[in-house]
């Protein structure tokens, strides 16, 4: 009976010095939040002000809200043009990434030949170039193939550049899967293909799904190589579009922050609905790359 | 799990004796997945990032607008100019220092939050929500935002005007702080994804280890510096890792603010490839420059993977 008080009184004890303990790291907390939450909120109340509010008194709430600041920007159409590019090129980079980075990622994981970890540490290897130092042949190669201005020339560099990484988390994930199930598949009569088709991708789900909204939000984000290979403004995506918006709008920016607005409005939705996502791409990635 | 393993068709081959004609059958259909599994993927790598790599290379000993033929041959000439000048040997010191200051100041103070938030301070995966919420902006959002912030007539400088009436900073129109002021945009939007890190890493920390450590008496301090610390270290050498690289190659943000200016004053390497190589035609000195940041890039990671990161690498089989 003693024994079994004593551990629970250390342990209210313990969460009493906790408790105190908590203030100054909440205190912590919120000035961080207010750092990072700050310049978002400006931008959103900002968007419904006037030009003349925002440089008269930056921190004021509106007095009246300027709604026609967005009213001109969805009427305008560029926002939803662009906002469309987005998608289109988003959605092609991370189907085409998926296709095509989940067979080698399944062989790299469970079907070992010879010569397989000299081709795996080539493609490796491609973590350490950097964009940069390729963009000049890359849109020479690019313009020779008759590419520029087409949203091919943004997604299959894209979805090239993205297999290294892509590659080894997937291939971790795979190699995961209980080798029972692969033997139970051969039994069964199955081949490869009825295991790789029927078993490991349905279970490895989870990891598609955060492989494929991490490289979701880097295409949607992607800004130097739509800057270098797209000309034509009917194909510009949206960092393009904004760049575009403010360089037009410079003076004007109670216009600009509605832009900004909303092209803010898709990333933080998605954010919020993909965070766990994310977060368990970039630790696995991290933890394992 | 030999005998499991054995009923495979692919461990069939490993017999010693002649194969049967059934087995060698699936060794060739199996060697027909494997090359068609990794076909499309090797083709687009192979044409998207081998090629344009060697090049690159190739490209760089030429002087070369991009749309003539390819005929005048300089040799090194191109790596001299770059050498030669003094805009890129800035552009390149302003990577150093960016690259200091994300070691030196963002991840330690990134780490000190982590270690705050802890392993279960209640609601840290509300903070965490925020904290992570600019990593997933775009550069180019972030960019305008704060270009809005830091105007001569924004928020930061009425803030000050009510301080000391009258006082005024260029924050990036000033060759002095222009750098400095991206870097602080760069923390606000990078921060995030450290701490996602560090949290995790802190979080896979047992229980049993720092109940033992307050048990034996050490101070919270004392676990801090000899339990937590190094059992984040892996994680911590890789966010250095990969800091590093990218402060090297850092463009977006830089562009969107100042693109590079005033007078070269926040240029990058990458900002001077995309002026000097891009804009202006010159192909042949930009793939140099492209070169030189890649070899840059490769000699400190080979350096860092040997002498820094060897530990965590052994068993990955990104060694083997």
């Amino acid at each position: 009976m003693q024994y079994a008080q004593q551990p629970s009184a250390i342990q209210r004890r313990e969460q009493l010095k906790q408790a105190s303990g908590l203030l100054p790291r909440y205190a912590v907390c919120v000035v961080v939040a207010l750092f990072v939450l700050i310049p978002i909120f400006t931008t959103v109340i900002s968007s419904v002000k006037t030009t003349s509010e925002i440089t008269g008194a930056p921190f004021a709430l509106p007095t009246t809200l300027h709604w026609e600041n967005y009213t001109q920007i969805l009427v305008e159409g560029g926002f939803w043009l662009s906002i469309l590019n987005s998608i289109i090129v988003t959605v092609s980079t991370v189907a085409l990434l998926l296709l095509i980075a989940c067979p080698p990622a399944f062989v790299f994981a469970r079907m070992p030949f010879r010569g397989r970890d000299i081709i795996f540490n080539v493609m490796l290897f491609g973590l350490l170039f950097p964009f940069q130092m390729a963009i000049l042949p890359l849109y020479v190669m690019l313009r020779n193939l008759h590419l520029v201005d087409t949203f091919l020339s943004v997604i299959l560099p894209q979805v090239a550049f993205g297999l290294p990484v892509t590659i080894l988390i997937l291939r971790n994930f795979f190699k995961e899967i209980p080798q029972e199930l692969e033997d139970a598949t051969y039994i069964d009569g199955g081949s490869q293909i009825d295991f790789f088709w029927r078993i490991l991708l349905p279970l490895a789900r989870p990891s598609l799904a955060a492989v494929g909204m991490l490289s979701m939000v880097g295409s949607w984000n992607n800004f130097l190589l739509p800057l270098l290979v797209l000309n034509n403004q009917a194909l510009y995506t949206l960092p393009l579009g904004i760049m575009q918006f403010q360089g037009e709008h410079s003076t004007d920016w109670a216009l600009v922050m509605a832009f900004l607005t909303l092209s803010m409005i898709p990333a933080i939705v998605f954010y919020l609905f993909a965070e766990r996502y994310l977060i368990a791409g970039l630790t696995a990635g991290a933890v394992k790359g | 799990m030999m005998q499991l393993t054995s009923l495979s068709p692919g461990a069939v081959k490993e017999a010693p004796a002649r194969p049967p004609a059934r087995a060698r059958q699936s060794s060739i259909r199996r060697a027909g997945i494997i090359l068609l599994f990794l076909l499309p993927s090797a083709l687009l790598y192979i044409v998207f990032v081998f090629l344009p790599m060697i090049q690159a290379a190739y490209y760089s000993l030429f002087s070369w607008n991009g749309l003539e033929p390819l005929q005048d041959f300089v040799g090194l000439q191109n790596f001299y100019t770059a050498f030669k000048s003094t805009v890129f040997t800035m552009a390149f010191l302003h990577n150093i220092l960016i690259l200091v200051f994300s070691l030196g100041l963002q991840l330690p103070l990134t780490l000190l939050l982590a270690l705050i938030i802890g392993k279960r301070l209640p609601g840290r995966a509300f903070f965490r929500t925020i904290f992570f919420m600019p990593f997933i902006l775009s550069e180019v959002i972030t960019g305008v935002i704060w270009s809005f912030i830091y105007q001569p007539d924004g928020l930061i400088n009425t803030t000050l005007a009510h301080l000391i009436p009258g006082y005024q900073v260029l924050w990036l129109a000033s060759p002095q702080l222009v750098l400095g002021s991206i870097f602080f945009v760069m923390c606000w939007k990078y921060f995030g994804l450290n701490l996602v890190l560090y949290v995790a890493a802190i979080g896979n920390i047992p229980d049993e280890i720092e109940e033992a450590a307050r048990i034996d008496g050490a101070t919270p301090l004392q676990i801090v510096r000899h339990i937590n610390i190094p059992l984040v270290a892996s994680t911590i050498r890789l966010t250095m890792f990969l800091s590093a690289l990218g402060s090297l190659q850092y463009f977006d943000l830089i562009y969107v603010m100042s693109n590079g200016g005033p007078i070269h004053a926040s240029e990058t390497m990458a900002t001077y490839l995309y002026q000097y190589g891009f804009k202006s035609y010159e192909m042949g000195y930009g793939s140099a420059v492209g070169l030189i940041i890649f070899l840059i890039c490769f000699v400190f990671s080979l350096m860092y993977q040997r002498l820094i990161m060897s530990r965590d690498l052994a068993g990955t089989g990104a060694q083997a």
